[in-house]
């Protein structure tokens, strides 16, 4: 490797009129609903809060994913108008984010394996001198979940931090606790 | 190809996805948690984080190029004029996009922010008592060439204020963020400006734990970039996570 990788610095408190642009005037590269016209697959929501060490939400934080269409595939390029796989928000006064998009399908793993539908989640903010990643797992896929790599890699009493469960509503919800005895499980990717 | 091309999890090399990633270099990132940047006491995960052994979910990534400019463009100086140009100093900043093999990165987006030139920021939550410039937004985005050459117009940052210790002023920065070719190259960072007294005090600055390191977070004047009669030039390189050298290459 003849070049070092350029060093992560904090995304700071003052991001939003460039990164989430809507209440200034401008469109976002990608916003908080996934969902697009035509679209196959089941719409879901998902909905969650970031806490800090003190149990405290993180009001100032931004979220995006990353994530297959229903049928497993990632787009390569990112068109006005189509599915992106990729969404950003903020969080809210209550430290709440939430996405609009589609369940994705199971995916290509290492070897031959596949892995269990899920979503890669990266959050900065404030405090946080470079972004974390973690994935968004669902409750309803246990026996995909059960033959997952990445799960498996996770000791078996923190594999709770990274599965979202559906709500009486509907709404699958995901906390993120970025420290603490809950602490979400967060990977070196 | 040999039988000895094993990866940790044993699969043959044929099997290894794609453009997998060169690990994240902790050598040069800042660790979570930083004693004498305050908010990152209850920010900092404590736990260690777990290693992935790429898939397809980290080495693919949102391809952002020419289309997401939209109404942020290249130049913040004209961006948000309203009855005039911004107030300060105008300047050029450009450079490369590389990965670490070298390699440029082409037709990736990049989105910048900053403070104007009194030091305040544009966001609801800037209560710094400096003037806001309303011909100046601060926000714009730029996507590199085919060699990887991003540049963008805009007027050169103030210092600010903020609570971090007593009598704490930030150098004068421009944020960046990129995701590069995949969501695992993603990288959110901030230019400083060469010669700034204020570096040497900043603990977001030097929370970067190698000097050099940190050095490249600073820009360089460059004549080159520099226009005659118009404005001063910096060049800044950035250097993303790049592709693991196969075994063959080592
Ligand atoms: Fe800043």
């Amino acid at each position: 490797m003849a070049l070092k990788q350029t060093a992560s610095q904090t995304i700071g408190p003052f991001f939003r009129y460039c990164l989430t642009p809507e209440s200034y005037g401008h469109a976002g590269i990608a916003g908080a609903s996934l969902q697009a016209p035509g679209l196959k697959g089941e719409k879901i929501r998902i909905a969650g809060r970031i806490f800090d060490g003190a149990a405290a939400p993180v009001t100032d934080a931004v979220v995006e994913i990353w994530q297959a269409d229903a049928e497993g595939v990632y787009p390569e390029t990112a068109e006005p108008g189509k599915f992106a796989g990729f969404g950003r928000t903020g969080t809210d006064a209550s430290g709440q984010f939430q996405f609009d998009t589609i369940k994705p399908g199971t995916v290509p793993g290492r070897g031959n394996a596949w892995q269990a539908p899920h979503i890669g989640v990266i959050v900065a903010a404030r405090g946080m001198l470079g972004h974390i990643f973690t994935r968004l797992y669902f409750a309803d896929e246990e026996v995909a979940n059960a033959q997952d790599q990445v799960l498996a890699s996770v000791p078996a009493d923190r594999r709770r931090t990274l599965i979202a469960t559906r709500g009486a509503d509907g709404v699958y919800r995901f906390d993120i606790y970025l420290q603490g005895d809950d602490e979400t499980v967060f990977f070196d990717v | 190809m040999t039988t000895k091309n094993m990866t940790n999890a044993g699969l043959p090399e044929n099997e290894m996805p794609k453009n997998e990633l060169s690990a994240r270099d902790w050598s040069v990132h800042p660790p979570y948690f930083c004693e004498t940047y305050k908010s990152t006491v209850l920010r900092s995960p404590r736990q260690k984080l777990i290693p992935i052994d790429h898939t397809l979910s980290e080495t693919s990534g949102p391809g952002y190029g020419e289309p997401s400019i939209g109404t942020l463009g290249p130049d913040l100086t004209k961006s948000a004029v309203k009855n005039g140009l911004p107030l300060g100093e105008r300047i050029i900043v450009g450079g490369r996009v590389l990965g670490e093999d070298g390699r440029p990165v082409p037709h990736t987006l990049l989105e910048i922010w900053q403070a104007n030139a009194a030091g305040r920021y544009v966001h609801e939550a800037d209560q710094h008592d400096a003037p806001l410039d309303p011909n100046f937004l601060g926000a714009g985005r730029c996507v590199t060439d085919a060699d990887g050459r991003y540049s963008f117009i805009s007027i050169k940052p103030g210092a600010y204020p903020w609570l971090n210790h007593p009598n704490a002023w930030r150098p004068a920065h421009i944020h960046f963020s990129l995701l590069g070719p995949s969501f695992s190259t993603r990288l959110i960072t901030q230019m400083f400006f060469p010669g700034d007294p204020l570096l040497p005090l900043d603990p977001i600055y030097n929370a970067v734990p190698d000097e050099e390191a940190r050095s490249r977070l600073v820009c360089d004047f460059s004549i080159e970039l520099t226009k005659p009669q118009w404005a001063l030039g910096y060049s800044f390189d950035i250097v993303l996570r790049g592709k693991r050298a196969t075994p063959m290459e080592i």
